[in-house]
């Protein structure tokens, strides 16, 4: 026999909801009531049927992230787990997500294919893509009458209008839709395009519903070409978005990334115009010096030029020989002046001028003292005006 | 321009003119040879700009696997 306190009977229960797998992770759908909200932010409510109901709890943070809160006698789907609250004795579903019932259903299949998809590596990183830069032609699956065509053929127009557009139309929503997609995808297979745009515009859950089919996914993926996906406004995500290479947030947007901007290639056609130019300018600049340099040095060595300069030097040579040689004469004179002026001053002529006589023997003897004479002796003199003869008396 | 360089799609255009522009940047190259650059690379560049004013987008549809594409009728 076993007898447990009522707290060990408390952990025993909690512990065996928490170790069973189903209600770990489970989905319950029902009808509120009892809703109530504690003072802490926390929502009680209860989720009932005919004959049962189960007690549920939804905290605050997860409250905050509900698009909305739950009524009193609302249908709904909720998930969470289960599990024993020890404290109250009570057993309560512990609430993450909360939606009205037809939505919730969608929401909750979105849910499981995404994760059975993701979990097969269809959304895997390493099987998308890259995009071509210069795409040629581009594929659209999309409805023929749609806005979203409009807005794409466009914005593709303004940009990159050298490109061609094929379009494989299918319907976007509705039972058919699916299908309808997989064949516009079938049909462009191993034609001539370089990409495929997938896209449709904004709507609800249930309007977007045909893009969240496991066989578009598939198709997305079995694509020859990369695949583009512009589906609903920014906040939606589709299983055909996870799958396709590039998620874009809306058709508009599809095709902005799909091509590159005119305005910008015509900007960098200029900018590589102007480069050409500048390099241009700057390799026969750079010729041009070095011709230059090549003219001077040719000038320098030329034979012509070497004659040019012997000749200055010749007529350089001969100036400063000319220079020289009057400088010479100059001297000369000067000095031959000099001296005539000496010499005319030690004329003895000029004495004779001024009185005094030159007395001379016979002989021819200058006679210069008294001694040199006797009496009687006949000398000759010289005077001025021409000479006589005396006779020496004492 | 030579009749190959007329029809030169613009990806391939634009990609050669580029590639000039780099060969004559990186320099010492023949004066004979940078000026036959210089030519080339005005050439693609007025290529490419000519695409690109001539361009007008070309739409069309298809109807089944294999089948012919016929123009696009916005009204249809």
């Amino acid at each position: 026999m076993v007898i447990l306190s009522v707290r060990e009977l408390a952990v025993y229960i909690h512990q065996l909801l928490e170790y069973d797998e189903v209600l770990a992770d489970i989905w319950v759908e029902g009808e509120v009531s009892n809703l109530a909200r504690s003072r802490a932010g926390h929502v009680y409510f209860t989720l009932k049927e005919e004959q049962a109901q189960v007690s549920c709890a939804l905290f605050r943070r997860s409250a905050m992230r509900q698009e909305r809160l739950p009524t009193d006698g609302e249908a709904v789907l909720a998930h969470g787990k289960v599990s024993f609250y020890e404290a109250g004795g009570k057993l309560q579903l512990y609430v993450d997500t909360v939606r009205p019932q037809g939505v919730g259903l969608l929401y909750a299949q979105f849910q499981e294919l995404k994760a059975r998809l993701e979990a097969e590596g269809l959304f895997d990183e390493t099987l998308k893509r890259p995009l071509p830069p210069f795409p040629r032609r581009i594929g659209v699956v999309t409805s023929p009458t749609a806005a979203a065509l409009r807005d794409i053929l466009n914005i593709l127009g303004r940009r990159y209008p050298l490109v061609e557009v094929v379009i494989s139309p299918t319907q976007v929503q509705g039972k058919q839709a699916a299908g309808q997609i997989v064949t516009a995808f079938q049909n462009l297979q191993g034609r001539d395009v370089d990409l495929i745009i997938v896209a449709r515009g904004g709507g609800s859950l249930e309007d977007l519903w045909p893009f969240n089919e496991e066989p578009v996914a598939r198709a997305i993926r079995a694509a020859h070409v990369p695949v583009i996906s512009g589906v609903g406004h920014e906040t939606d995500y589709t299983i055909a978005d996870f799958a396709a290479d590039v998620r874009a947030p809306t058709p508009s947007g599809a095709a902005e990334i799909a091509v590159p901007d005119q305005d910008t290639l015509r900007a960098d056609i200029t900018r590589l115009r102007a480069q050409l130019e500048q390099e241009m300018d700057r390799q026969l600049q750079t010729f041009g010096r070095r011709l230059e340099e090549h003219v001077r040095a040719l000038h320098r060595l030329s034979p012509w030029a070497l004659i040019v300069e012997r000749r200055q030097r010749v007529d350089d040579l001969t100036d400063r020989a000319g220079r020289s040689v009057r400088h010479h004469l100059a001297v000369a004179r000067e000095r031959l002046r000099s001296a005539t002026l000496r010499l005319a001053a030690l004329d003895p002529r000029a004495v004779l001028s001024r009185g005094y006589a030159i007395v001379r023997q016979p002989g021819g003897t200058i006679v210069l003292s008294p001694e040199q004479v006797a009496t009687g002796e006949r000398l000759d003199v010289q005077v001025r005006d021409g000479s006589f003869g005396a006779e020496v008396v004492d | 321009m030579n009749p190959s360089q007329a029809e030169l799609p613009f990806e391939a255009a634009f990609a050669q003119l580029e590639d000039v522009v780099q060969k004559l940047e990186e320099g010492d190259l023949p004066l004979e040879e940078a000026m036959g650059l210089y030519e080339r690379g005005m050439a693609l560049a007025g290529r490419c700009q000519t695409v690109l004013d001539q361009a007008e987008l070309r739409v069309t549809q298809v109807a089944g696997e294999g089948e012919e594409e016929t123009p696009f009728d916005e009204e249809g």
